[in-house]
């Protein structure tokens, strides 16, 4: 503010605004690179121009990188059903986005099974089938303790019987470092394809928006267990501004595709591009 | 995807082999090392850099022995600064009151339940006590449930109402049925929420209000990124909290949120959470945590 050059001052207050928002080290020099050929081309550019130009870097980077803006909670037509595995570290919030998906997904007129499959944290079945309750949505389950892969072969199963359009199934939290658990998701996923030979169509990985630079780690092993290809990022209605995702999708050319705001039903949006990078430079 | 730190500082020290003391000149490289290797480890920005800034202070003009490199050194001044910031020595759990009151708060998903758990079983085991579990999260689906799942594991009473929705009048509550049953410890185990959320934060102070707590413990993931100062200092502010808990400490994060929560409202790390299971819980040490944020 009060400068009209862009000058090593704003760049050093710009590196603090996306260090700060969790965009890393390596992604803020990335950026301010950008920024800097960027001022270096178009000369006289001021701190006014700076926003605009920073957030279209940004908003392109993100772009180079398959994160196309979503407008609205569809699934392809011709995959039917539609499975959907969601995964990722404990406590980002997977089942309760798997509640909130299946909410948006019934609005938009398909019928969603979910498979409880994280037969291990205490009451996760239950927790999952108290959202199945309130979307109205039936929940597979064989209880707890049992084999999470037989229990998403049933939910399939089923969902094929009932002719569903879309199956979620639930996993248990894992840290990424757990070979034995990481290893447990590819199992899932090889006893799905018996019934399915290309499911899961969708491996969505959950990241807590307070993760910091771990979150790299976590992308990284659950991609090498199963594939991930698409994101989801959580708890965006605190203070936490999730820049994490803009260096992973980046290097690991994953789209984010829903971010979650609240812990309500309605709360989950599609991804889009320019609010998420505008957040990162308002208020906080 | 961390280099030790030592080697980066050795490396930004070639230059000075063979030099005397620590000079000006060839300390700003290694504070920027420094400085870097914390940011990537999750201290927050302003705290990263001020720390870099006091380590090149008292290398400045220190001796560079023959025996030791350069890198060394730094590394050296660095983990001390770092453990002596992080508390020196572990600070035991606060078990005065009959009976004891223990109030668990933090973000939604931190690990509070699962600590709730943990941490009566290690009173019940490792100190003799005979501690009870209230379970006063009347939001999360099945909150309630899980609490109770985890005091069966553990043969620990959970006291709960579902009829009653209100966190104060269940808190109070379940201190009366411990009292009226002799037990010596309550865990109260609350809902998650956001700094942010006025009403929410509204209602952990009015539990705290009506219950006085001997031990206020906010429950961290030690995962978390720069927020950390942010919900750190929110909490603090409303709850004046006794002590920190670091959970899923068993994953591979430095953890530099440590540094940072310690920096912005200097209470003591109490505990750290190293699994799932009901037996995965440690008491704090600074000098390990040191070493962690460091990639040593
Ligand atoms: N504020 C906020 N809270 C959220 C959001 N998403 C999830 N939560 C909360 O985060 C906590 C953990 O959510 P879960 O859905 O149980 O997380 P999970 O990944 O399934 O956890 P595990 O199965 O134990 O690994 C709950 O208290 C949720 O209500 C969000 O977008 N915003
Ligand atoms: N690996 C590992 N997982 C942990 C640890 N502590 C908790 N968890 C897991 O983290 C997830 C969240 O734990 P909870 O105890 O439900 O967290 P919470 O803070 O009570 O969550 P809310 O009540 O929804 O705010 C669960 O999957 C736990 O099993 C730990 O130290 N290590
Ligand atoms: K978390
Ligand atoms: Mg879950
Ligand atoms: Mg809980």
């Amino acid at each position: 503010v009060g400068k009209s050059k862009v000058d090593d001052e704003v760049l050093d207050n710009l590196e603090e605004i996306l260090v700060t928002s969790d965009v890393g080290v390596d992604t803020t020099l990335k950026i301010i690179g950008r920024i800097e050929e960027r001022v270096a081309r178009d000369k006289f550019v001021n701190t006014s121009e700076l926003n605009a130009i920073l957030n279209e870097e940004i908003v392109a980077l993100l772009a180079e990188n398959n994160t196309e803006d979503y407008t609205q909670f569809s699934i392809p037509k011709d995959k039917k059903p539609y499975v959907i595995m969601v995964v990722g570290v404990n406590g980002v919030g997977k089942t309760t986005t798997i509640g909130k998906l299946a909410y948006q997904l019934k609005q938009s007129g398909h019928k969603v099974i979910l498979g409880a499959a994280d037969t291990f944290r205490a009451a996760a079945v239950d927790q999952l089938k108290i959202w199945g309750e309130r979307v109205d949505v039936p929940v597979v389950t064989q209880g707890m303790g049992a084999d999470p892969a037989s229990v998403a072969f049933d939910a399939l199963q089923s969902a094929i019987g009932q002719d569903a359009d879309v199956v979620i199934i639930d996993t248990a939290g894992r840290l990424h470092n757990k070979i034995n658990l990481m290893n447990e998701l590819s199992k899932i996923k090889r006893v799905m394809q018996k019934l399915i030979p290309d499911a899961p169509h969708e491996i969505l990985l959950v990241l807590d928006a307070s993760t910091g630079q771990n979150a790299f780690e976590q992308a990284k092993q659950f991609t090498l267990a199963t594939e991930v290809n698409a994101l989801a990022l959580t708890k965006l209605d605190g203070t936490a501004k999730g820049g994490v995702v803009i260096g992973i999708s980046d290097q690991f050319k994953i789209p984010v595709k829903y971010i979650g705001v609240g812990e309500g039903i309605e709360h989950l949006q599609v991804f889009n591009r320019k609010e998420f990078v505008g957040s990162l430079f308002s208020e906080r | 995807m961390f280099d030790n730190l030592s080697d980066k500082l050795d490396r930004a020290f070639k230059v000075l082999k063979g030099q005397g003391q620590i000079s000006e000149v060839n300390v700003a490289e290694t504070s920027k090392e420094i400085r870097r290797a914390l940011l990537d480890a999750d201290v927050n920005y302003k705290i990263a850099k001020n720390f870099a800034d006091s380590v090149k202070e008292k290398a400045l003009g220190q001796d560079v022995l023959t025996s030791v490199s350069p890198g060394q050194l730094f590394t050296k001044i660095t983990h001390d600064e770092l453990a002596s910031l992080m508390g020196g020595e572990s600070t035991d759990i606060n078990l005065k009151g009959s009976p004891a009151v223990i109030l668990i708060a933090g973000l939604q998903g931190s690990g509070k339940t699962t600590f709730s758990g943990k941490l009566s079983n290690y009173l019940k085991k490792k100190k003799g006590k005979n501690p009870m579990l209230v379970a006063a999260d009347v939001y999360r689906p099945a909150a309630i449930d899980q609490l109770h799942v985890l005091g069966e594991q553990i043969n620990i009473e959970v006291y709960s109402d579902k009829e009653n929705k209100n966190p104060v009048e269940i808190a109070k509550a379940g201190i009366t049925h411990a009292k009226s049953k002799g037990f010596d410890v309550v865990i109260i185990d609350t809902a998650g929420r956001l700094a942010v959320d006025e009403q929410m934060m509204n209602e952990i102070a009015a539990v705290k209000q009506a219950i006085n707590p001997s031990e206020i413990l906010f429950v961290v993931d030690s995962m978390t990124g720069q927020d950390a100062v942010n919900t750190a200092k929110a909490f603090n502010d409303r709850l004046d909290f006794d002590g920190v808990v670091l959970t899923k400490l068993d994953g591979d994060t430095r953890g530099g949120a440590a540094l940072s929560i310690r920096s912005v409202v200097d209470k003591p790390i109490k505990f750290v959470g190293t699994g799932e299971k009901m037996e995965a819980l440690d008491v704090f040490y600074p000098k390990r945590m040191a070493d962690r944020i460091l990639g040593m």
